[in-house]
């Protein structure tokens, strides 16, 4: 939201011994790195295989589901299991299916993409900060991430109960998930979820170190961009949800190896412990998906009409309300478990309460675009979709949160429908408009505009014919987690699954521009965007040097309103 | 012009947004007034699912009003299941857009309150889809050339945080109401049954009926078709109950969670090893009412469906006597039936359409008695 002058920070570059650029050898800068770009290019690498491969599950759960009974299973049973498999394996397959694709987009593409790749790139140089606070811990954070991953992967090696790998769906409900899941593959995804979990807290404590300190000269709290708000709020959601995850999965572990019954009713402990300690959790980490989304958007948007973002504190405090309410919504997914009316009763209240900061946010959305000078770039395209496909996914939430609907709604593919919406449309959609935003600054090359439209309108369309179908499957009450249906749920499930087709050519066209942006992309000059674009990491090259701002820029404040930011905001000083 | 120029132009639209979404909350909370006697209302709504019988479509309900059940429960294993060909009334339809239709008093108060979410859904995704376009279209680039420098507008602000207020106080106002009617406690004289999640099928015990616990396995691949049942929702042995009687379903797990969950009686409830979940349900006409598992509950989570059977309160006797069961008020004498020493149904035995034969023509639409009406 201030600019300063591009020059400056790489011109003394060739004069230093120790110049800005110096890059450490291969092994040194991609393994032990300290660099947040760097880190936060490998957390981008990480995410897109990481997203390959749950879109390839969820591939191969579209394919089985195109038309009632069981096709795709016994080959995956097979793989998984060796040897011919029986119906049991084959329907567990089906569950080990559902419990990676779940966990790996949640924890290892959206997470470590959002907050790991934008985050680690954009923080530092949208406030002025030659790095990270805590560079090594960054490091840690990263590998982490990618060791849980691999005990994830591993997990499908060991019996998990009826069969190979954890089929126990991405809540780990006890005791489906203790004394319903005899073999180590349950440990193994559990204790994923610890290393996902410990490099997610690592990286929260870095980012608000970061952010509340590390702030250039006049850049304060209501002058950093949006963008750096909302990571500052899901970094505070993750320190404070994630240990409490953390917990509840230990218990789990102790429950299944060490003979305790934290969730074992015969022992005096509580199943339904367990699912309000796993959503107290599960609740903000969906806004620990989507806020950082929010944040990209609110850049993209005030780039691309040329304007300063409409009602920035209102903005910036909404995120903050949305997490704050974000904690006391969770058991909202927990609505059939027979809790008390009164305990319904409020969560259904309060779960509706969130809709009013988040409307404050589309329509200040809407009202940046109102009066501008809009142009529409593939990053705008991709946000203009976010917003629009993110408002039925906010309202189909509007509609469960009631508690008394959720009686026939629940677990049924209307959820499913509507935490795509949210998710694979709200999130995915602004990670795609943030990446076409700043993958020339990240790369210092060009990718292709026309396949980046061509991208956003087959991915467009593919994602909604996948998941609006499923609103019409949920409401004729198709449960989750089902390989199989009867006849009746055919025609929805058939187009839904052609919709995943579309959606993956789409992908072929987004993978081709990355090869393009690579070996023919024109280089990209610093600020690529022009006038609208008006962050700091926009003064710098693209790619920015190796150590950016050796020297902090002062973002002089030539407005009497604290929280006007124009294009005018700043210069820097030399 | 800005959005606060418009805003302050239209300011007096806003009383009449307040007044119709108040409007709109009348009949949601009116409902509840409705629905405290659904049992009166609900026998008149009788079948008209082809049957070719006439009289025997209006027969059920008539008979759960009468006293008479002695005459219509043949002694010694004389319950004929439903027919599936003629009583499937909950299950969904292919192609199908909305809710399953509904067949309990609260399932239809709830589907009231759904059509009228969905239109505020549809409403507020076409409003920000319309802005939207508008604001793309008229302030383009080539357009607009010149951006305004407009970042505030109070008015604005509060209006777009206080208009969703009120439309969520619209909505609230008729949940709220909803969850306090599926809340309410069954009256003492309640059919308790009780419904048990196992890995991977149901058992449903009659604790009223000398407790009893009847097995239900979804069928094999290819026996549903020939009996006239949906593949993958049609199972050995139905969960009976009487119909147009407040049934007190306590629901418990055996090994894991699992959730009995019945789409077109609005009713979803988890099956929680170490606890009873309790809540009331009344079926309005007799018929066959098709659900699934609905809490990943292992392997065979979607190999669990369910099966409700409402029959008339005389029909109910003679599924119960035909298990070995009692009715409140029998001789205290009588034996408990062996737990699940239940005999297989023989729904291919059924007679066509008959599901009310032998009982009492009687058409008095009376409230229906509960199941403590037999001559004491």
């Amino acid at each position: 939201m201030a600019t300063t002058t591009a020059d400056h920070f790489e011109a003394h570059a060739d004069a230093h011994h120790h110049d800005a650029d110096h890059k450490p050898g291969f092994f040194a800068r991609w393994f032990m790195s300290t660099n947040h770009k760097d880190i936060g290019t490998l957390y981008l690498i990480f995410a897109i295989m990481a997203g390959v491969i749950g879109g390839l599950i969820s591939g191969l759960m579209r394919w089985e589901l195109a038309e009632p009974g069981l096709q795709v299973m016994g080959q995956v049973a097979t793989y998984l299991n060796g040897g011919e498999a029986d119906f049991d394996k084959m329907a567990h397959s089906w569950n080990v299916l559902i419990t990676a694709h779940g966990l790996i987009m949640v924890f290892f593409m959206v997470m470590p993409a959002m907050i790991g790749g934008f985050g680690n790139w954009f923080v530092p140089l949208m406030i002025g900060a030659p790095d990270m606070a805590f560079p090594r811990m960054n490091n840690i954070s990263f590998w982490l991430t990618v060791a849980g991953f691999c005990s994830l992967m591993a997990s499908t090696f060991f019996p998990g109960g009826t069969g190979y790998g954890a089929g126990v769906g991405w809540t780990v409900y006890a005791p489906l998930s203790t004394s319903g899941s005899v073999g180590p593959a349950v440990d193994f995804g559990i204790f994923s979820l610890h290393l996902a979990g410990a490099a997610s807290i690592m990286g929260a404590i870095n980012f608000i170190t970061t952010i509340f300190n590390m702030r250039a000269p006049g850049m304060t709290l209501h002058k950093m961009p949006l963008f750096v708000w909302s990571i500052l709020v899901t970094a505070f959601l993750l320190l404070l949800a994630l240990p409490v995850l953390a917990a509840a999965i230990t218990m789990l572990i102790t429950d299944r190896n060490f003979g305790t019954t934290f969730f074992d009713q015969s022992g005096g402990g509580d199943p339904i412990l367990y699912q309000h300690l796993f959503w107290f959790f599960g609740h903000p980490e969906v806004y620990i998906m989507i806020l950082p989304g929010f944040g990209m958007v609110s850049q993209i948007v005030a780039t691309f009409s040329r304007k300063p973002v409409f009602g920035y504190l209102g903005m910036a405090y909404a995120m903050v309300a949305i997490g704050v309410v974000g904690f006391v919504v969770w058991a909202h997914h927990m609505y059939t478990i027979g809790m008390d009316v009164n305990t319904k009763m409020y969560f259904t209240a309060a779960t509706m309460v969130i809709a009013v900061p988040t409307g404050v946010k589309i329509f200040s959305w809407i009202a940046t675009m109102w009066g501008g000078s809009i142009e529409y770039k593939s990053p705008m395209v991709w946000a203009l979709g976010m917003i629009f496909l993110f408002t039925v996914g906010g309202v189909t939430g509007v509609y469960l949160a009631n508690g008394g609907i959720d009686d026939v709604v629940h677990d049924t593919y209307f959820v499913v429908a509507h935490f795509h919406y949210v998710l694979s449309m709200g999130a995915v959609f602004s990670l795609f408009a943030g990446f076409y935003y700043w993958f020339p600054k990240m790369s210092g090359k060009m990718h292709s505009e026309f396949l980046a439209q061509i991208h956003f309108w087959v991915f467009f369309v593919g994602v909604n014919v996948i998941f609006f179908p499923q609103h019409f499957l949920g409401l004729q009450g198709m449960p989750r987690r089902y390989p199989d249906y009867t006849p009746a749920y055919a025609y929805w499930n058939e187009i839904s699954s052609y919709g995943y087709v579309i959606m993956g050519a789409s992908m072929i066209v987004f993978f081709v521009n990355l090869i393009y942006a690579f070996t023919a992309g024109k280089k990209a000059p610093a600020n690529y965007w022009g006038d609208g674009a008006t962050t700091l990491e926009w003064s710098l090259s693209s790619p920015p040097p190796y150590h950016q701002f050796e020297t902090l820029p002062v973002i002089e404040d030539h407005h009497s309103h604290h929280d006007a930011i124009g294009p005018k905001g700043a210069t820097a000083a030399h | 012009m800005t959005f606060g120029e418009i805003a302050r132009k239209r300011m007096h639209i806003l009383p009449v947004v307040a007044a119709f979404l108040a409007l709109a909350t009348v009949p949601q909370t009116s409902l509840a007034a409705t629905a405290e006697a659904p049992v009166a209302a609900a026998p008149v709504a009788a079948p008209s699912a082809g049957s070719p019988n006439a009289a025997d479509d209006t027969l059920p309900a008539a008979a759960a009003a009468e006293g008479s059940t002695a005459a219509a429960a043949p002694a010694g294993g004389g319950y004929t299941p439903l027919d599936p060909r003629q009583w499937i009334k909950g299950q969904p339809v292919d192609g199908g857009l909305d809710v399953q239709p509904q067949y309990s008093p609260i399932g239809q108060r709830a589907h009231t309150f759904h059509i009228w979410l969905v239109w505020i859904m549809a409403v507020i995704s076409a409003f920000v889809l319309g802005l939207m376009l508008y604001t793309m279209i008229r302030f383009r680039r080539s357009a607009h050339p010149v951006p305004t420098k407009t970042a505030h507008n109070t008015l604005i602000e509060i209006i777009w945080t206080v208009v969703p207020v009120l439309v969520l106080v619209g909505i609230a106002i008729p949940s709220i109401s909803l969850l306090k009617a599926q809340f309410e406690s069954a009256p003492e004289d309640a059919v308790t049954i009780k419904v048990t999640g196992y890995q991977w099928y149901w058992g449903y015990t009659y604790p009223d009926n000398g407790g009893f616990e009847v097995i239900s396995n979804m069928l094999p691949e290819g026996q549903a078709e020939p009996r006239g049942e949906p593949e993958h929702l049609g199972v050995d042995n139905r969960l009976v109950v009487p119909v147009g009687v407040p049934l007190r379903m306590q629901v418990t797990g055996a090994d894991v969670i699992h959730a009995f969950a019945v789409p077109s009686l609005w009713f979803k409830i988890d099956a929680v090893p170490g606890r009873l979940n309790e809540r009331l349900l009344t079926i309005n006409e007799p018929g066959i009412y098709y659900g699934q598992c609905s809490e990943l509950c292992g392997a065979r989570h979607g190999y669990m469906p369910i099966a409700v059977e409402a029959v008339p309160l005389a029909q109910f006797e003679a599924f119960i006597r035909s298990k070995g069961g009692t009715m409140p008020g029998d001789a205290p004498a009588t034996p408990a039936a062996a737990p699940s020493a239940a005999p297989a149904q023989q729904p291919e035995s059924a007679v066509e359409g008959a599901p009310g034969a032998g009982a009492a023509p009687t058409a008095s639409p009376a409230p229906a008695p509960a199941a403590s009406a037999n001559p004491a």
